[in-house]
């Protein structure tokens, strides 16, 4: 089966349904179209870009290119999580807890994939590390964002609650134990959802992709299985890691609620 | 009161609560001391840092100086210890299980609650009731019991009875003076209301920014450890 090449006009055919969108909502004063317009401009740049460099990377399999793709790529999604909370974490520590939560679960996951199951040689080819890492980092992030924005507005609107717990001399950990159960089920439910509907509401993107490449569809599926489990344990790995950072942040040794280290609402 | 608060517990508290250059935001230095079996009545203008000074000797906020009971330093115990130890009652309680009796019963230790609800006016079934159905006078009275059930040596009371009716906010006072009596506790009561301070209060403590006085209540001393 060959693969139906796009041409430049297949595209802007495409782009032209955005465009009819946009204008559409400047018609009906709905406020969207310049930012629907900037959004298509910024997306085509950034997967041009990706495009470029994703072909060199994979002519020229250096470990080290992928590493630093990697850790760009990670930069991007601890920075996206930050901008995503109403109620920022003051210092270096709001960029960290995105980061820090995303290294250990999405990294560590995609490398326990190459290693473990997809063995290619080199381990790092960027033909497959590169995918995986950025479909893993790219749901996670969302996991990662909704978790720890809940968290920190929970941790505001109950401050009361919390320390008339601690009055009670409740530990940090059993005044929030309800809020944290919150905040993971909100972190999860998305990625939960999206199990329950593959297949039978939704083909997923990575399947479909395939599909379309001329891969066989048993073969996809397995693909979107392996996938998807490993989006389902890089994003709890990523929700409690994330959750388990800001409560210790947010509390002192002497279990009182900082929260002097939340920025005002955004 | 209608019950004795005896059938209450065992445990006796030979409470010495004291503050020794106690300084916390702008507000500071502070020393003075409340003994067991006393109630130490707090009054300043608003917005002078009663509430405060309350969350500060409860550890829920950052402070310099000594706060010691019975003469142990508060950073020698464990927060959550330390905060079972020395109790405060906020203003405005908030609620977190359905029921009353979710709050009230968490403790770790065996006490009568209708010991501490009948000298309230309230049935021993208030416990199921729905937190939804209490009233602004009944969540005040009933935060006084969630705290009492823990057996705390030292009563922060942060204007408890300002939003009660007269019998009401007197059947309250009437069940922490017991309380104070039967396990010698130190009761620091902050309110603005005056005749209530001395009807409570064995002393008054008048607290300004930078200093405090403190005066003599009308209420004598009855027993000082």
């Amino acid at each position: 089966m060959n693969v139906t090449l796009l041409s430049s006009g297949d595209l802007i055919f495409a782009a032209g349904l955005v465009l009819l969108l946009a204008m559409l909502s400047f018609r009906l004063k709905l406020g969207l179209g310049r930012q629907m317009v900037f959004a298509g401009i910024r997306m085509t740049v950034q997967l041009l870009l990706i495009g470029l460099v994703l072909q060199a990377l994979f002519a020229n399999s250096s470990l080290w290119l992928v590493v630093l793709i990697s850790l760009v790529m990670l930069a991007a999604a601890g920075r996206e999580v930050r901008s995503r909370l109403k109620r920022k974490i003051r210092g270096f520590f709001g960029f960290g807890v995105g980061v820090g939560s995303l290294f250990i679960s999405s990294f560590s996951v995609t490398l326990l994939a190459l290693l473990v199951i997809l063995q290619q040689e080199p381990w790092y080819e960027p033909r497959y590390a590169i995918p995986f890492l950025g479909m893993l980092l790219g749901n996670t992030m969302t996991g990662v964002a909704l978790a720890t924005d809940r968290m920190t507005s929970l941790f505001y609107e109950q401050q009361e609650i919390i320390e008339q717990r601690l009055m009670l001399g409740e530990t940090w950990k059993q005044a929030i134990a309800d809020l944290r159960m919150d905040c993971m089920r909100t972190g999860m439910i998305p990625m939960i959802n999206s199990m329950a509907a593959a297949g039978l509401v939704s083909l997923p993107g990575m399947m479909t992709g395939q599909i379309l490449g001329g891969t066989p569809p048993v073969e996809a599926v397995k693909y979107q299985l392996l996938i998807m489990f490993l989006i389902a344990a890089g994003t709890g790995f990523g929700v409690i890691c994330s959750i388990m950072m800001i409560e210790r942040h947010l509390f002192d040794g002497r279990h009182r609620l900082c929260l002097h280290k939340l920025s005002k609402e955004s | 009161m209608k019950e004795p608060l005896s059938t209450l517990s065992c445990h006796k508290h030979p409470a010495y609560f004291s503050v020794e250059g106690l300084h916390y935001g702008a507000n500071g230095p502070y020393s003075f001391n409340c003994a067991a079996n006393e109630c130490l009545g707090i009054r300043g203008v608003t917005g002078v840092g009663k509430t405060l000074l309350l969350r500060v000797l409860a550890d829920l906020d950052r402070h310099e100086g000594k706060i010691l009971l019975s003469g142990k330093e508060c950073s020698t115990y464990s927060a959550p210890d330390w905060r079972r130890h020395v109790a405060l009652v906020p203003a405005e309680s908030r609620w977190w299980y359905s029921t009353v009796g979710s709050h009230i019963t968490a403790g770790e230790k065996e006490v009568d609650i209708g010991g501490l609800l009948a000298p309230l006016g309230f049935e021993k079934d208030v416990l199921d009731w729905d937190v939804k159905r209490l009233s602004s006078g009944e969540k005040q009275r009933l935060a006084v019991v969630r705290a009492l059930v823990h057996t705390p040596s030292v009563l922060l009371l942060d204007e408890t009875g300002s939003g009660l009716d007269h019998q009401s906010c007197l059947l309250l006072e009437g069940l922490v003076n017991a309380y104070q009596h039967e396990y010698n506790a130190a009761v620091l009561w902050v309110s603005h209301d005056d005749e209530q301070l001395e009807r409570v209060a064995q002393r008054i403590m008048s607290l300004e920014r930078n200093r405090l006085k403190i005066t003599p209540g009308s209420r004598p001393i009855e027993r000082v450890i």
